[in-house]
């Protein structure tokens, strides 16, 4: 049994968390399909996002060498890291540099996969992640477990108890003395916790020494770095700080205004079904009296181009709409994944960075293709995923059952005489006794009733009634 | 460092098999409305979750604002004829954290998505995200119908990003679902926004800037 499924299955235990989650991510996609319908050029517009993705990636090179001389005519520094321990480096050097104590950052899935924060903080940095969700895990020393909505799998209460231990109450009191909330007799009212959080973020901007964002998209012809953001948090960690540095992988580039445009349009309405992130924000320079920095990050992107059958990964952009849609997700939750991004796109770009440590994910799928329907830049996840399937054995990673049973049958299809022995006598299992047929060993039964074998088979039927007709 | 970024292009190249072209866009038919301004204003109220006022461009701005937001001790603007306690040319930063109401102008309005194109124009952009309330003016006449006629018009605008290099769109209050999904305003920026639209008042879109008495 793989890790995922160890993990889905305990997280079956509570059948009302799975149905909530399952609700909450399969109602974003029902929001992103009334988006999709109500513009008409929608295919056009994904078809247009895969063909500028396409181009983008195989001229990598050139668009990074010209966005990096538009940035640095702009002011900019930019740095180049081919891996996260060089990123982190990068980031650390830069920072100490500058004497900063404390840091506010926007949501960034590049962070995560370079464990940047771990890493500040072993040097006695303190990193303030201002994304509401993300502050939220931070304070429970949670991970994502959702690249876009990362904690919508914690619920109010909890959310409130780890607030009231951090004593960010203090200033506000209760939900009721408050004068915010909704509803004031609930102690844990989103719009007051949102509240609590709100002042409790105004303070770190205030004594924040530099703010880290990530980057959405990077424009080649002009050197802006585009973050999108609904709370305006990335906005305020660059307006308040004086320090700004970007973390971008490469394959966020894009040539230029014109196929922002297309971006622009299906990021929100692919992400969370909204015709608009609250902000598009484009970075072009630094402030006035202030330094902003570019850190371009490989990390295995450019060996992924070299992939025939994966390179596609790259025009991913992170919009989350594979996961709200996948039916396994939206079940198994986040945290069943043994990757950091989980989904379609995470089996995939788990496999990329390491394929014997991440193979758990590739049972993760029941095939059904929804993710390739929904991918805005028309990544092929579903056929990646099969592909993966196929190489486990050379990985060392096939099920021991599952072999035993393709070998099995293999057999059975080869030598006709012993097959249909096999189905003549099958009924026999009806008769056997449930405990011995109900069990965990056998996975016809597991999770669901035994099937009854029928007392005919097909091809009895079928040779009966062609004798009827003759 | 400069052996890394080598090391990366030299990869990227390659590692290519296959080159594609860049499509057409010009090909792609973006949606249009037969009446930009009112899909515009019809999504600032709803989806966008903003306030609305329209005025005719030789209207009193500062009653506007007066009236939206009675209570309001500390407004901060750069424009000129706004009465103003504060002006982000020369408040710093702390003084803008503690803003009531920031007035700014907005330079485009997108129909498809009440969007408004804010780029940088005064020397702290702070109070364009810190201010407790934002009231945005926006000409009439500056609302286009979507987003690729929205980046047209910044591309052949390069004052847009002088003489600061930013700009952003902003669509509304600061929003967050981050807490089981419920939808709340005010997350770290804008908790309310007010999209002041400005018509001339013969009914004719002024091409002009606005004026305030």
């Amino acid at each position: 049994m793989t890790l995922h499924s160890q993990r889905a299955e305990t997280y079956q235990q509570k059948p009302e968390v799975v149905e909530r989650h399952d609700k909450t991510f399969f109602g974003v996609r029902e929001k992103r399909d009334r988006m999709a319908k109500a513009l008409p050029e929608w295919e056009d517009l994904r078809k247009a996002a895969d063909q500028i993705k396409r181009h983008t990636v195989t001229h990598l090179a050139d668009y990074l060498e010209q966005f990096e001389r538009q940035a640095t005519a702009n002011g900019v520094h930019v740095h180049w890291a081919i891996d996260a321990a060089e990123y982190n480096q990068i980031v650390y050097d830069i920072l100490s540099s500058h004497q900063v104590k404390k840091v506010v950052k926007s949501k960034s899935m590049l962070t995560e996969e370079c464990h940047l924060n771990e890493n500040l903080e072993q040097h006695g940095i303190e990193v303030v992640e201002t994304d509401l969700g993300e502050r939220i895990l931070q304070m429970m020393k949670l991970a994502p477990s959702h690249i876009v909505m990362p904690a919508l799998h914690v619920h109010r209460e909890e959310i409130g108890d780890t607030f009231r231990q951090q004593g960010l109450m203090e200033h506000i009191g209760t939900s009721k003395d408050s004068g915010v909330s909704a509803n004031p007799d609930d102690p844990n009212d989103p719009t007051y916790l949102t509240y609590v959080a709100r002042m409790h973020l105004r303070q770190q901007f205030m004594e924040a020494d530099a703010g880290m964002t990530g980057a959405n998209f990077g424009i080649a012809e002009t050197g802006d770095v585009v973050v999108c953001t609904n709370e305006g948090n990335a906005d305020m960690s660059t307006s308040i700080p004086k320090l700004h540095i970007v973390s971008m992988g490469i394959e966020k580039l894009i040539p230029n205004y014109q196929a922002m445009g297309v971006f622009q349009r299906l990021l929100a309405r692919c992400g969370t079904g909204q015709e608009t992130t609250v902000y598009t924000s484009h970075f072009r320079g630094p402030r006035p009296g202030g330094e902003m920095h570019i850190v371009l990050v490989d990390n295995g992107r450019s060996q992924i181009l070299g992939n025939p059958e994966h390179w596609q990964t790259l025009k991913c952009m992170r919009c989350g709409a594979c996961m709200n849609t996948c039916p396994v997700y939206r079940r198994s939750a986040g945290y069943s994944y043994t990757y950091f991004i989980p989904g379609p796109i995470g089996i995939n770009l788990g496999m990329l960075r390491d394929a014997k440590q991440y193979s758990d994910n590739v049972s993760a799928c029941s095939l059904c293709c929804s993710c390739d329907n929904v991918c805005p830049v028309k990544v092929d996840l579903s056929t990646q995923i099969y592909r993966w399937r196929q190489q486990l054995d050379s990985l060392g990673k096939a099920s021991p059952m599952k072999k035993a049973m393709s070998q099995g049958m293999t057999f059975l299809f080869k030598h006709p005489a012993v097959y249909h022995g096999a189905v003549w006598i099958s009924p026999v299992v009806n008769w056997l006794p449930a405990p011995l047929i109900q069990q965990k060993l056998n996975p016809w039964a597991y999770a669901h009733q035994m099937m009854k074998f029928p007392q005919k088979s097909f091809h009895e039927l079928w040779n009966k009634e062609l004798k009827n007709e003759k | 460092m400069s052996n890394t970024k080598e090391t990366i292009l030299s990869r990227l190249r390659d590692n290519v098999r296959e080159t594609y072209d860049m499509p057409d866009l010009g090909a792609l038919p973006p949606i249009t409305y037969a009446d930009p301004v009112a899909e515009f204003k019809q999504r600032t109220t709803t989806t966008a979750g903003a306030h609305l006022i329209e005025m005719v461009s030789d209207g009193d701005l500062n009653e506007a604002i007066r009236q939206a937001y009675p209570d309001a001790k500390i407004i901060a603007s750069n424009l000129p004829g706004v009465e103003a306690q504060l002006n982000p040319d020369t408040a710093t930063v702390a003084e803008l954290e503690r803003v009531d109401v920031g007035v700014i102008e907005g330079k485009i309005g997108v129909a498809e998505n009440a969007c408004v194109w804010i780029p940088q124009q005064m020397k702290e952009k702070a109070i364009c995200f810190a201010s407790q309330q934002l009231v945005i003016v926006l000409r009439e006449a500056d609302i286009v119908n979507n987003m690729h006629e929205a980046y047209a018009r910044i591309a052949s605008t390069p004052s847009y990003f002088e003489p600061y290099k930013f700009g952003t769109f902003i669509c509304g209050p600061s929003k967050t679902a981050d807490i089981e999904s419920a939808l709340v305003y005010g997350a770290q920026a804008a908790r309310g926004v007010t999209i002041v639209t400005l018509r001339d008042k013969d009914g004719k879109l002024p091409n002009t800037s606005y004026q305030v008495h």
